[in-house]
């Protein structure tokens, strides 16, 4: 496998959507090559990174709001 | 009221606007409160919880627009940020990439990047790189092929990675426009 297949997949390799096969061939050309390997690494950051800064406080007073709406909801019908 | 914390989260960056986002993840708690019984035990609650809260914010919330959003991403590559902040080169060197300029990225331009994308994108891009869903989750929570999920995120963060960038060199946390293709 060269660079151009190893970067072509890389995405795939990261979410775990390839086989077996095709992992272990990725996983082998990043053991021996640096640059893919600092891509794999940047990318694996960056996911955690973008999760990271994506988060916001929820707002006290949602919590309750939505407790409340359903409080005033008929109780659902009664499964079969 | 499990999982409020990331629905209100992915509220926010579908309806980029707090008040519409505290209204959606109601909606959306009100909903699964009333459909509960088409819940199946066993099925991930995460994902159903997801893809309520996905159809309530497409009936309700989204722009009256069907036509695909079209965007020209042919010149910008896979690992498009680390070539631009010179992680090959880096590498070759036995140096680390730079992952700091992305630690000093402000939260708010992270979350306006992620905004700023094109719906249909930022969908695929919020459930599967913020929220770890799996292309199979995703094509369930959007009811869509999972060749559509692939094409989607793949263009996703790549239009993602380019504005992160675009914000790095317009505020002196990178210099310049990488190094040479």
């Amino acid at each position: 496998m060269d660079c151009n297949e190893a970067i072509h997949q890389i995405y795939h390799y990261l979410d775990g959507a390839l086989t077996d096969e095709s992992r272990a061939a990725i996983a082998r050309h990043l053991d021996f090559c640096p640059p893919c390997s600092g891509g794999y690494h940047f990318e694996v950051e960056l996911r955690i990174l973008i999760a990271q800064k994506c988060r916001d406080e929820v707002p006290a007073d949602l919590r309750k709001r939505i407790a409340e709406a359903i409080g005033h909801e008929p109780p659902p019908e009664p499964t079969v | 009221m499990p999982y409020m914390g990331p629905l209100y989260s992915a509220a926010l960056r579908m309806t980029r606007n707090p008040a519409d986002a505290e209204d959606l993840v109601q909606e959306t708690y009100l909903r699964a409160y009333r459909g509960f019984e088409g819940f199946k035990e066993g099925t991930n609650l995460k994902a159903w919880l997801y893809r309520i809260l996905t159809n309530t914010f497409i009936n309700q919330y989204r722009s009256a627009k069907r036509r695909p959003d079209q965007v020209d991403l042919d010149d910008v590559e896979d690992l498009y940020l680390y070539r631009r902040l010179g992680g090959m080169e880096a590498a070759m060197a036995g140096r680390s990439p730079e992952t700091e300029v992305l630690e000093s990225m402000p939260e708010t331009a992270v979350k306006e990047a992620v905004e700023s994308l094109p719906e249909q994108f930022r969908m695929a891009v919020l459930l599967a790189d913020v929220e770890g869903f799996a292309y199979k989750e995703i094509a369930e929570i959007l009811d869509i092929p999972i060749g559509t999920v692939m094409s989607r995120l793949h263009r996703g963060r790549k239009l993602l990675q380019k504005r992160l960038w675009d914000f790095a060199v317009e505020n002196g946390l990178a210099t310049g426009t990488g190094p040479a293709r």
